[in-house]
């Protein structure tokens, strides 16, 4: 049985939270990344290719326009996800990883864009480990561009212990 | 680049062009900054130790973005990525560095993968494909799935 102070989460919708998507922001993403696509560095190339100008890598929404000072641990963060997480850590769940992620695609993100996000906790519940008792929470993020268009969404695994 | 990618170009089961990385701890510098996820976990040793982790370990999202770069360098400009899945199944430790711009020896990763089917949609050629980041030993510390959508020598999407 998952602790009420942490089921009470489940189907729970948190706050849409403002992303930018900026051309220098999508380079170092590329950088870290390793990878070279000419349609995440070259403006020209961009223009000609199919896109028309420069976009995110698949995954890479950009960056909140505000958030917090100091800020949390992973800025991208959604504010519902850090709650989730502290009434995990309450319940005694205090060590945390992410366990992986899904994604749907539905158009691209261009340097200049600017997303909409909308995270929704899917689902919370109990496995055994085999030495511990593990809880998996999921937070589904909706993205919605300036244009109304849904961007792509994406399920994040947690699993804490 | 390659050549663009069309769907006729490959079976139900052919393999997708390996992609090599190398994480170094430099690199997790790098994708920390680029994303802003400042977890010690992934930068402080004792905070890794004391996570059970023993050292820091690789960001899962950066071994996910790898994967993504194997499925998008694979399927080209024209090709779309609609569906991508993965799992942090286990932990990866970053190379150290050697020099303030060379990293030491040690393990080298393969982004890999392989098509379990083709099928068409609507007008969607499709194939569903297998992904996986495997670590120096062979083993798949990444698992994960894609569906793509392709151009076809018959018709452009």
């Amino acid at each position: 049985m998952i602790p009420e102070e942490v089921a009470k989460f489940i189907g729970k919708s948190g706050d849409t939270v403002i992303y930018e998507v900026e051309r220098g922001a999508i380079k170092k993403y590329a950088d870290a990344v390793d990878d070279p696509n000419p349609v995440y560095w070259d403006e020209e190339y961009a223009r000609n290719s199919r896109y028309g100008s420069i976009i995110a890598p698949p995954g890479f929404f950009g960056w909140p326009a505000k958030w917090s000072r100091p800020g949390p641990t992973i800025i991208y963060l959604a504010e519902l996800s850090e709650e989730v997480a502290a009434a995990l850590a309450e319940a005694g769940y205090s060590r945390g990883l992410g366990a992986g992620i899904d994604f749907e695609f539905f158009c691209p993100v261009r340097a200049g864009d600017t997303l909409a996000a909308t995270p929704r906790v899917i689902d919370i519940y109990e496995r055994q480990g085999k030495t511990e008792t593990l809880i998996i929470w999921i937070v589904e993020t909706t993205y919605i561009n300036q244009n109304g268009d849904l961007v792509a969404k994406a399920r994040t695994t947690g699993i804490n212990r | 680049m390659p050549e663009q990618l069309y769907w006729e170009d490959f079976e139900a089961d052919s393999e997708i062009t390996p992609l090599s990385k190398i994480a170094t701890t430099r690199m997790l510098v790098k994708w920390a900054g680029a994303v802003g996820d400042f977890n010690p976990l992934h930068y402080e040793d004792t905070f890794a130790a004391a996570q059970g982790l023993g050292k820091p370990i690789v960001h899962g999202q950066l071994k996910r973005a790898w994967l993504v770069q194997l499925i998008t360098d694979w399927i080209g400009e024209q090709g779309i990525l609609k569906k991508f899945s993965c799992q942090f199944r286990a932990s990866d430790y970053p190379r150290l560095m050697k020099t303030m711009g060379e990293h030491k020896d040690g393990e080298t990763w393969w982004c890999k993968g392989k098509v379990t089917k083709k099928y068409i949609e609507g007008d969607a050629h499709c194939a569903d494909c297998d992904i996986w980041v495997e670590n120096g030993k062979g083993q798949k510390t990444t698992p994960g799935s894609a569906t793509v959508i392709l151009p076809s020598r018959n018709r452009a999407i």
